[in-house]
């Protein structure tokens, strides 16, 4: 999955296990960010990306190691029932971790191409698919501040019908739950704390100016990887 | 609350959007509600009665809970957020069926047993808005006393284990949403079994989380204390730090007495509430006595005539 050469993956400390001696459990560590937090703005300032990067991804990632390593004691025990209870937060702080690590792939400096529309065979399937890249562009700022609370909007490629989709997800849902074949080539997170500091309650002007620092490099590099033959 | 506009001149005078087909029956609030002829008939007339909720200011300054919440932060929740909620809610309910119900009706009934009805979030997000500004107070916090200290006591073990348990509800609600303190006096229906009263047992404090704009009205509990977990809510103040915004909520900022009065309501309306159905019981077992009497008369009759 492309997903995966994104999840940077270190062994932490070894486990002393008791009577089964030592065993390693694999963790996760924030992914370090392409660009300086100052780098993005006006679009982000670098107060929310500072504390979007340090500490809102942080967190979920502590608590999905947390959870990782309860659910590894629990498998190891036997004790089904703490399994299946540490699946909302393995799920929820699991995808906070997902989601944002390709959010940081999908954002980037003006001066590094950030808002540089997509080229090559993205561009070519936008345009079938949505009619324009405008187009697609209102109907993602429409459908994200619509969405109730907090979650993401994603354009995304369903790899088994070749087809770009616009979903939202709520909360820290990763594309994926949508549909086993969706691949997310870009997600833009609305939840407040993605944008509060600097654009309050409008979330349409956050939605507005995200598009200019839009890494479509990116987007396109994950469409080509998933169709190479178009 | 609820303030009556008679508007004149409306160009299109009837346009009841929502059409609801099905009874509503709340679990033992029992509110009826279908397609009403007589409701939308009213609005033939020459004028439109159009009801509107008005945005009612929190009970104190905007500046008075500083410095745990700021002057900045109620301007943009009250004066943004709180405001769009309302305004969105009357544009969507004006000339609907929902016109002219009150607040907590229209919660209940666009919750619609879980599947939302368009003005769900709106309404219940007002209905939040003005039962969480009542919840606080400037020099708020400290511990409550009388009844709902001993029922605290009671149903957590220990004033410390409740605020440990509201805490850990409100930050462990995933994304934006409410935590709850809820007097619970209920046995929600379960498939076909008959909804008894409630027993002593049944009748408790409840701790609850709640995603987006749900609260429990739509399960049928008695809000006593709320706590506002959308970030919006204590992010220009605490940014990332939930659990500091928890701490300082219930130090600084619960009205006391406010939850208090609360459960003395709730308690009241709980016992008029099975008086109340304990009167529909025996009326119904009544006139179901009497009208399968009518049938077999009927029938006897109906022999009688054939031979």
């Amino acid at each position: 999955m492309a997903l995966r050469h994104l999840l940077t993956k270190k062994p932490l400390a070894t486990q002393p296990l008791g009577i089964l001696g030592f065993r390693r459990v694999q963790t996760f560590s924030l992914p370090d960010l392409p660009y300086d937090y100052g780098a993005l703005e006006p679009a982000i300032s670098s107060e929310i990306m500072h504390l979007h990067h340090q500490k809102h991804h942080q967190t979920y990632i502590t608590n999905y190691n947390k959870a990782l390593e309860q659910l590894d004691d629990a498998m190891t025990k036997g004790d089904a029932s703490t399994v299946v209870k540490l699946q909302s937060a393995i799920k929820f702080n699991g995808g906070g971790h997902v989601n944002h690590s390709i959010f940081w792939k999908n954002l980037a400096p003006i001066h590094e191409g950030g808002g540089e529309p997509p080229k090559g065979s993205l561009g070519w399937a936008i345009d079938n698919n949505f009619g324009s890249l405008e187009a697609l562009i209102q109907k993602m700022n429409a459908e994200g501040a619509a969405l109730q609370g907090s979650g993401w909007v994603w354009l995304g490629v369903d790899k088994e019908l070749n087809r770009l989709i616009v979903e939202t997800t709520g909360n820290q849902d990763p594309l994926v739950t949508k549909g086993p074949s969706l691949v997310p080539l870009l997600g833009i997170d609305v939840w407040e704390h993605a944008y509060y500091l600097q654009y309050k309650n409008v979330r349409p002007d956050y939605l507005k100016n995200i598009w200019k620092v839009m890494n479509w490099k990116y987007a396109s590099e994950v469409y080509d990887k998933e169709f190479p033959e178009s | 609350m609820v303030v009556a506009n008679a508007t004149t001149g409306i160009a299109s005078p009837l346009k009841c959007a929502l059409t609801l087909s099905q009874g509503f029956q709340g679990s033992t609030r029992r509110l009826q509600w279908r397609k009403n002829e007589r409701q939308c008939a009213r609005k033939t007339g020459h004028g439109v009665i159009t009801a509107k909720f008005d945005l009612k200011p929190p009970p104190y300054p905007m500046d008075a809970l500083e410095p745990h919440m700021s002057r900045e932060t109620f301007e943009y929740h009250w004066g943004k957020h709180h405001r769009a909620y309302v305004d969105n809610l009357n544009k969507q309910i004006a000339g609907t069926e929902l016109d002219g119900m009150t607040l907590e009706d229209i919660v209940v009934v666009t919750y619609n047993k879980g599947d939302l009805l368009p003005p769900f979030n709106n309404a219940a997000q007002v209905w939040n808005h003005d039962f969480f500004w009542e919840s606080m107070k400037p020099g708020g916090g400290g511990k409550p006393a009388g009844e709902l200290l001993d029922l605290i006591n009671r149903d957590f073990g220990s004033f410390e284990e409740f605020v440990k348990e509201f805490k850990t509800a409100a930050a462990t609600q995933f994304g934006s949403g409410w935590a709850w303190l809820v007097y619970k006096a209920n046995r929600l229906e379960v498939g076909n079994a008959e909804n008894p009263l409630p027993l002593d047992e049944d009748k408790k404090l409840v701790v609850v989380k709640s995603p987006n704009a749900v609260n429990p009205l739509v399960w049928d509990y008695f809000p006593l204390l709320t706590v506002d977990v959308w970030e919006h809510a204590y992010y220009l103040d605490y940014q990332n730090r939930r659990p500091d915004y928890l701490s300082i909520f219930m130090e600084k900022l619960v009205s006391w007495e406010a939850v208090s009065s609360r459960l003395d309501s709730a308690k009241a309306r709980a016992t008029e509430r099975e008086r109340e159905e304990e009167r529909k019981k025996n009326e119904e077992e009544e006139y179901g006595t009497a009208n399968s009497e009518a049938v077999e008369m009927y029938l006897e009759s109906d022999d009688a005539v054939s031979d």
